[in-house]
C-alpha cells in the first residue's frame, strides 16, 4: 500500500449515478469529499510545495525551514557530493535525454554501467533497469504471469503490484496481510499444472512491519511457485548488505525476482528488477512497459550506478539509521503515541490517529511546528486507519531526532491526542 | 453438496459480515445492499475459500455482484474440487 492519496492501492471500480451526464461524473463523491475537507480552512496535506531543499532532511515548505520526515530518503544520497557531480558529468557528456526505448536509441553506456553496478550489489546475474518502480513491477508481473497463471498477493501490496497483475490477466487470488497459514492454503488449492507467482513485499510502507519472508517463501517453493519480492522500502538498509528483507531473512537465493527502486535509498529516480533467472534476458524483448517507453536520461543513471556503489559500503550509515529508528520509535512511545509496530522493524515509524479529523489536525500541527510527515488516510490505509509515517534518513542527526520529538510533543498536546 | 446445502452454508458464513441484518434473496448485492467494503470481502471470500475448499480468484468475484450469483460460482466451484 501506498500513498493514494484518495484511492486504496487495489483498484476499485467508481460507480456512476443515474443521470450522469459526462465521464467525469463518477468522480464526483472524490470532489465533494476533497472540497468538504479544504472548506474546513485546513492547510492542504496534499498540496504541499518545497519551495527550497536544503539537504537530505531540511527544506522550506510553504514558507518555513521544515525537518524532512516523510520523504523515504532513506540514505540521504540525494545531495551526496559525488552522486551529484557524476550526474553533472552525464549531463554534459552525454545530453539531457535518450529520447528513445531502451531496445532502440535509448540504452547508453550509463544504463549499461547502471545495471552493471545493480548485479554487484546484489551479486546477481541480470539486471534490467526501468523508467520507474512502478514500471518495474507493471512490467515484470504482467509479462511473466499470463491468461491462466495464478498470482497469490498480500492484500496490502502496492498499486504497482495489483495494476501489474490486472494488466497481465492472470487470475488473483490475494490473502490476508502477512499470513503465513492463509497464503499456504492457497497455494495448495491451485489448479495442478497451473503457473504460480507469489508476490510479496520486504517492508510494507503503511505500518512499517516487514514480512515473515523466511517462512512465506519456504512454503511458496513447497508449492512450486516463484516468487518475487518487492523490496522498495528496504534497499541499502536492511540486510548485511542492504540488498533487503530477503537477505536479512537468508532467503536471498531462493527469491526469483528482487524489484526495486531508485526513487528512495538510490535517492533519484528509476526501477529496476534483478534474478538469476537463466532465460531473464529475454525479458528485454517480451515486457512492454520496458519496450514501450523511454529510457532514464543519462544523468539518472549516473547518480543512480553512483549511488548503488556507495551504498555497498554504506554499513556505518545503516547503523546510524537503524539507531534513528529505535530512537524515534522509543521515544514516540513514551510520549504515550500509538504506533504500528510492537518494535521499530524498518526505517518507517507509524503513528496511528484516532480518526480522520484529529490525524489532519496532527499534521497541520506539525507542519506549522516544522515537520513534515507524510498523511495517510482512509482509503488507501489498511482498516481504514488514519496515520502520520514517519520515514527515517540516514542523514537526521541525534539531535534531529531530539527535535523531532519535541514537536511530536508539542503538537500532540496541542491537538490532545497525547 | 446441491445447491440449496450451498446457500444454508452461506448463510451462515455470512451472518456475522451481514451487520445490519438485510434480508438475503439472490438479487441482493454485497455492496449496495450489504455494505461490503474491500476488507470484508477480503475476510468473507476467505471464510467461504476455506469452508468449501476453493479458490474464487479476484477476476472471479469481479463477476459475482449478488448473493444469487455467489451461491451459483461456489456451487459450481466445489462439484469441479
Ligand atoms: C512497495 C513499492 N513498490 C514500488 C513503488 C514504486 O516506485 P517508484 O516510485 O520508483 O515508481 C513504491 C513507491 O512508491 C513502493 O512503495
Amino acid at each position: 500500500m501506498s500513498e493514494g492519496i484518495s484511492q486504496p492501492d487495489q483498484p476499485q471500480p467508481l460507480e456512476a449515478h443515474a443521470g450522469d451526464k459526462d465521464l467525469f461524473s463518477k468522480f464526483d463523491d472524490i470532489i465533494a469529499l476533497r472540497e468538504g475537507l479544504l472548506s474546513q480552512g485546513r492547510e492542504d496535506p496534499f498540496n504541499l510545495v518545497m519551495e527550497k531543499v536544503l539537504s537530505p532532511t531540511r527544506a522550506i515548505c510553504n514558507g518555513r525551514e521544515t525537518i524532512l520526515l516523510g520523504t523515504y530518503n532513506y540514505m540521504g544520497m540525494t545531495f551526496d557530493p559525488d552522486v551529484v557531480e557524476a550526474g553533472k558529468q552525464a549531463l554534459a557528456d552525454f545530453g539531457t535525454g535518450t529520447t528513445g526505448s531502451r531496445v532502440l536509441n535509448g540504452t547508453y553506456q550509463g544504463h549499461k554501467e547502471c545495471e552493471e553496478a545493480l548485479r554487484e550489489f546484489y551479486e546477481m546475474d541480470h539486471a534490467m533497469v526501468f523508467s520507474t518502480g512502478y514500471q518495474a513491477n507493471l512490467g515484470i508481473i504482467s509479462t511473466i504471469a499470463g491468461k491462466g497463471d495464478y498470482i497469490i498477493l498480500d492484500i496490502d501490496s502496492h498499486a504497482s503490484i495489483w495494476d501489474g497483475c490486472a494488466m497481465g490477466q492472470a487470475e488473483v487470488v490475494p490473502f490476508k496481510h502477512n499470513d503465513i497459514e492463509a497464503m499456504e492454503k492457497r497455494l495448495k488449492r491451485i489448479p495442478e499444472g497451473a503457473g504460480k507467482l507469489v508476490v510479496l513485499e520486504g517492508v510494507y510502507s503503511m505500518l512499517g512491519d516487514i514480512a515473515p519472508l523466511k517462512e512465506m517463501v519456504a512454503i511458496a517453493k513447497k508449492y512450486g511457485a516463484m516468487v518475487l519480492v518487492d523490496e522498495a522500502h528496504s534497499m541499502g538498509f536492511i540486510g548485511e548488505n542492504g540488498r533487503g528483507v530477503v537477505e536479512d531473512a537468508g532467503v536471498i537465493d531462493d527469491v526469483d525476482f528482487i524489484i526495486g527502486t531508485f526513487s528512495k535509498s538510490v535517492g533519484t529516480v528509476g526501477g529496476f528488477c534483478v534474478s538469476n533467472h537463466p532465460k531473464f534476458e529475454i525479458m528485454r524483448l517480451v515486457c512492454r512497459p520496458y519496450v514501450f517507453t523511454a529510457s532514464l536520461p543519462p544523468s539518472v543513471v549516473a547518480t543512480a550506478a553512483t549511488s548503488i556503489r556507495k551504498l555497498m559500503h554504506g554499513s556505518n550509515k545503516r547503523a546510524h539509521l537503524w539507531e534513528n529508528s529505535k530512537n524515534l520509535h522509543a521515544g514516540l512511545r513514551d510520549l504515550g503515541f500509538k504506533l504500528g509496530t510492537e518494535e521499530p522493524q524498518s526505517a518507517i515509524i507509524a503513528v496511528i490517529m484516532p480518526d480522520l479529523e484529529k490525524g489532519a489536525h496532527m499534521w497541520e500541527a506539525l507542519i506549522r511546528n516544522g515537520l513534515y510527515v507524510n498523511l495517510a488516510r482512509p482509503p488507501a490505509t489498511p482498516a481504514g486507519m488514519t496515520l502520520l509515517r514517519c520515514s527515517l534518513c540516514a542523514e537526521h542527526s541525534e539531535e534531529e531526532v531530539g527535535q523531532i520529538l519535541e514537536i511530536f510533543e508539542k503538537s500532540g498536546k496541542e491537538t490532545g491526542i497525547i | 453438496m446441491d445447491r440449496a446445502e450451498v446457500d444454508t452454508k452461506i448463510r451462515e458464513l455470512i451472518e456475522p459480515f451481514n451487520k445490519k441484518g438485510v434480508e438475503l434473496k439472490d438479487e441482493t448485492t454485497f455492496q449496495n445492499d450489504l455494505e461490503f467494503d474491500s476488507l470484508t470481502v477480503m475476510d468473507f471470500v476467505a471464510e467461504i475459500e476455506d469452508e468449501f475448499d476453493i479458490i474464487i480468484s479476484m477476476n472471479q468475484q469481479a463477476e459475482i455482484e449478488n448473493y444469487g450469483q455467489l451461491v451459483d460460482a461456489v456451487h459450481k466451484l466445489q462439484a469441479g474440487a
